[in-house]
């Protein structure tokens, strides 16, 4: 196309810096990326173009990145990555809103599976080990749940809408291998289902589990965590009311013995 | 070996239709092995936003299971087969009541009992909601229990694996599955006694849609190449209200408009005025004008092609751009923020603007598939031993799924399919066990020469190009309005990609996560699918819930009235159609209005 004739649009482009890794024990490297810019585009919408032209900036052919992504309105808690540094979900970090070149790179916390995608079962497993989930006798019909006020209801609603995305376990300071910590958001899963009228009957176990090494005892009260939740739950909140509970019932626990 | 007494049971797929059949599986007994491409948690069902549908009847209104029936059946143009989605209508009620009990935290109303909100084709208050994340709520309750089911060690969870392929024995009954492993790329077999397939929706085939990026419909493209059918998938729902993105088209629920959300236009074109500046008797409510009974609230399919009808016939979308408004800001702050708080949190984070202050801007978008794998009154497809569950079968919605709907047919489908596969299994003479290993490894041996080919294969064409032209191809054509011509010339071109599909070109060619390679093994499933929509829209000659002919505008139940059910024919490498009259034994079939009560 001749230059002149280029609109503003057609020439502005976007620059990204993103850390690759061909698998779990290789180096990582660097690699340069300029797209051409368009409207509205986000982190993800950006990686699906460098897979249409798996090109560099320099020109020299390259492989598709690898990341996880699922449902692009960040609500599935797949996209988690460093974005210019920061933890936070890909599909809903808008490039115009990043200062250039945007750097790209995987949570540091958490095995590296490729390029950008690691992995993060280790909360999963969490939430195995403190059962967040409501003891059910059966699916059979046994008519309706517990009544619940409209209070209760929107102090739950809150809590339940984690996506596991693990951003506020890669901000923790003290979440790391030595201290084996949880991290908040298994936490704030304990006082979730602690809290519901039937999930209530196992608060005893749940408390339990977040007794000792690893536990609720290793948070600091750094808060990293409720600032970089993307769903905004009142992490230290939760932190807080568990930590109390776990402290109620290590006492009681203790003249029991 | 006698029949398998502790029977083995393979579930593909983690959204609720999965999960459901697992829990009900794992309750009885039996064992299941789970699998999924992403973390069953992250599964698309979170995306549902709107609300689960059950006449629960707690507004005093007089709603009933009959009159839920009888909404769906009308709104899905009376397509589906009646006996099962009364079924459905009458299990919901009790869905909900066990919803509640595992903890899903519903709205509730100042008594403490469930709040429901109205959803579009009915007139009462059925839609159970959960702010405005509800599929994530109803997600997170059923993987909390199947999480419960592991521990106890009756699940075993295989995330990050592809299902590839159905393993039938010589007399074409399934005995399992080959999968691959996404990180390590290894092709395995598994052996089951039943398997039941629960992956969901197929939106990817459009390019953009309201659906996750996983939505390809690869494993059921892959079983009807393996012989299942495959039925009405030229019913394809676009959504009215969608938010245009690079990416996808993000959807703003139906909820909207159950809040009180009007949809409008300006008048005058290409109005440049702020819409809140254009006086009221300057908007065109159309929909308000041309429903008064249901108003914004008419089915999804009517309200796509009233908008679709505003822009491009009227030539009124909003700055000569495809779109409407959707506006909210007569609704007070508190009750948005209480009732639909997650939703326009969507848009000020993707569009940047506030809905609460200024009209959203929407268009129709590709959203969800009422076609599917055939199944039977028991979940089963014709092939013995496989069964469907979830928005991958064609089962509940006819030609036309109603708002909320489909969270609650994903639900009882899979609660349906597990205790069915379960006893299948049990009734087996011949236990997964006792088969031929050479099946198993044939079957192996087919897919990783896939892999092999795809890895060799040096053309020039990128994959993940010519999946966007894919789906601008079908969302030209294939959408909503439809016309023979545009047709035949689509499945030409699909023709055409199928042979520029000989040509690929991975740029990826490493052994270890190589998302290339199964990105490319789904386009070429997603290609095949293809195929079965446009040629399934050009035969259909009437125009039926979300399938639109100008050229015959008009329902005609004496030749159509017909599920389309379609197999593959290898040698041909065609679809090969036939038709299947509808069980209409409840509710005789009556023309279908929304501009005045039913
Ligand atoms: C934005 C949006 C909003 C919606 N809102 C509502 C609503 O308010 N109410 C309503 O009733 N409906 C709604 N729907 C529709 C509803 O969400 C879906 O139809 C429903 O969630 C589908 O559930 P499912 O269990 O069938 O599949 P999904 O939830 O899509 O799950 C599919 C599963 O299959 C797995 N999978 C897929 N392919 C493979 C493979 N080859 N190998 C292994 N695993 C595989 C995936 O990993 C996933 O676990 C909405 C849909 C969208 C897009
Ligand atoms: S408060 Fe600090 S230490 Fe505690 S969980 Fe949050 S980030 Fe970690
Ligand atoms: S608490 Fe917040 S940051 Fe932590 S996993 Fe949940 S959503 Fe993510
Ligand atoms: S892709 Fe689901 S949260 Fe980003």
């Amino acid at each position: 196309m001749n230059r002149e004739l280029r609109t503003e649009n057609s020439t502005r482009t976007v620059l990204f810096k993103i850390k690759r890794q061909a698998s779990p024990g290789s180096q990582a490297y660097w690699e340069e990326f300029e797209l051409p810019w368009k409207r509205h585009m986000n982190v993800i919408s950006s990686l699906m173009d460098i897979a249409a032209n798996p090109v560099t900036r320099e020109g020299k052919p390259t492989t598709p990145l690898t990341y996880d992504s699922n449902c692009l309105e960040e609500v599935c808690g797949s996209c988690a990555m460093l974005i210019n540094g920061r933890a936070r979900m890909a599909c809903s970090a808008l490039v115009d809103n990043l200062e250039q070149p945007i750097r790209l790179e995987p949570l540091s916390k958490f095995p590296v599976v490729r390029d950008l995608a690691v992995d993060r079962s280790v909360l999963f497993e969490n939430l195995k080990a403190v059962k967040a989930w409501i003891p059910l006798d059966g699916t059979y019909d046994l008519g309706a749940g517990p009544r619940m006020s409209q209070k209760q209801q929107e102090e739950a609603y809150p809590l339940s809408r984690c996506i596991s995305c693990c951003c506020c376990m890669e901000v923790c300071p003290q979440f790391n291998e030595h201290t084996g910590f949880v991290g908040a958001a298994t936490i704030s899963q304990v006082r979730l289902f602690n809290t519901h009228p039937t999930g209530e009957m196992m608060k005893h176990e749940r408390l339990t589990a977040l007794m000792g090494d690893g536990g609720i005892q290793e948070c600091g009260y750094a808060q990293n965590c409720v600032e970089a939740c993307p769903k905004d739950i009142p992490l230290t909140r939760s932190i807080s009311d568990v930590g109390r509970e776990v402290m109620k019932q290590a006492v009681t626990d203790f003249f029991r013995r | 070996m006698a029949g398998a007494s502790n029977p083995k049971i393979i579930v593909i797929g983690g959204g609720l239709a999965g999960l459901s059949a697992v829990i009900k599986i794992a309750e009885k007994g039996g064992h299941v092995d789970l699998f999924s491409i992403v973390p069953v948690k992250r599964s698309h069902s979170v995306c549902a936003q709107g609300g689960i549908n059950a006449a629960k009847n707690l507004k005093g209104e007089g709603d009933s299971a009959w009159q839920h029936f009888d909404d769906t059946v009308y709104g899905g143009d009376f397509l589906a087969n009646q006996p099962p989605v009364k079924s459905m209508c009458e299990a919901a009620p009790g869905i909900i009541d066990l919803l509640d009990r595992m903890g899903v935290p519903f709205n509730r109303t100042p008594e403490g009992l469930l709040d429901f909100r109205r959803f579009g084709g009915t007139l009462y208050h059925r839609t159970a909601f959960a702010g405005a994340t509800t599929g994530q709520q109803l997600l997170y309750a059923l993987d909390e229990q199947v999480r419960r089911h592991e521990s106890e060690g009756s699940v075993t969870k295989y995330e990050h694996w592809e299902f590839l392929s159905a393993v039938l024995d010589g007399k074409r009954v399934c005995r399992g599955i080959c999968a691959m492993d996404l990180r390590s790329m290894e092709v395995r077999t598994f052996p089951a006694d039943a398997v039941i397939i629960a992956t969901g929706g197929i939106g990817a085939i459009f390019g953009k849609s309201t659906n996750s990026v996983v939505c390809t419909g690869s494993a059921q493209s892959a079983l009807y190449q393996q012989g299942c059918y495959y039925a009405n998938g030229e019913f394809i729902q676009v959504h009215p209200t969608s938010i245009p993105g690079e990416d996808k088209l993000r959807l703003m629920s139906e909820s909207a408009r159950g809040e009180g959300g009007r949809v409008w236009v300006p008048k005058q074109k290409d109005d440049k005025r702020d819409p809140l500046s254009i006086p009221e008797l300057e908007r065109w409510y159309f929909l308000e004008e041309w429903y008064p009974k249901y108003g914004n609230l008419v089915p999804r399919d009517v309200a796509t092609r009233a908008i679709h009808k505003v822009v491009y016939e009227h030539g009124l979308g909003i700055d000569g751009q495809p779109a409407a408004y959707l506006d909210l800001t007569h609704v007070d702050r508190a009750t948005l923020d209480r009732k639909l708080e997650g939703i326009l949190e969507i848009y000020e984070k993707f569009v940047g603007d506030d809905p609460r202050e200024t009209p959203m801007k929407i268009f129709p978008g590709m959203h969800y598939t009422m076609g599917g794998l055939w199944v039977d009154f028991k979940q089963a497809t014709n092939i013995p031993g496989l069964f469907a569950a979830g928005e991958c079968e064609y089962q509940y919605h006819g030609a036309n799924r109603l708002g909320a709907n489909s969270l609650v047919s994903c639900i009882f489908g899979g609660f349906t399919a597990g205790p069915n596969a379960l006893a299948y299994a049990k009734g087996l003479a011949k236990s997964a066990a006792g088969v031929d290993s050479s099946h198993f490894d044939s079957e192996r041996k087919r897919q990783v020469e896939i892999n092999a080919g795809l890895m060799l294969s040096d053309g020039s064409e990128n994959p993940f190009r010519l999946w966007r032209e894919l789906g601008e191809l079908m969302t030209r054509n294939c959408t909503v309005i439809r016309y023979n011509k545009a047709l035949q010339e689509t499945d030409a071109k699909i023709c055409e990609f199928l042979e520029r599909f000989k040509h690929i070109n991975l740029s990826d060619k490493t052994n270890w996560a190589n998302t290339s390679v199964v990105f490319a093994r789904q386009l070429y499933n997603m290609l095949q699918l293809s195929r079965v929509i446009a040629q399934g829209a050009a035969l259909r000659n009437e125009s039926r819930g979300a399938h639109y002919k100008p050229d015959f505008p008009e329902r005609d139940d004496k030749n159509w009235l017909k599920t389309t059910k379609v197999s593959f024919a290898p040698d041909a490498d065609e679809p090969k159609f036939e038709f299947e009259p509808v069980d209409s034994s409840l509710i005789p079939p009556r023309p279908r209005r929304y501009d005045m009560a039913k």
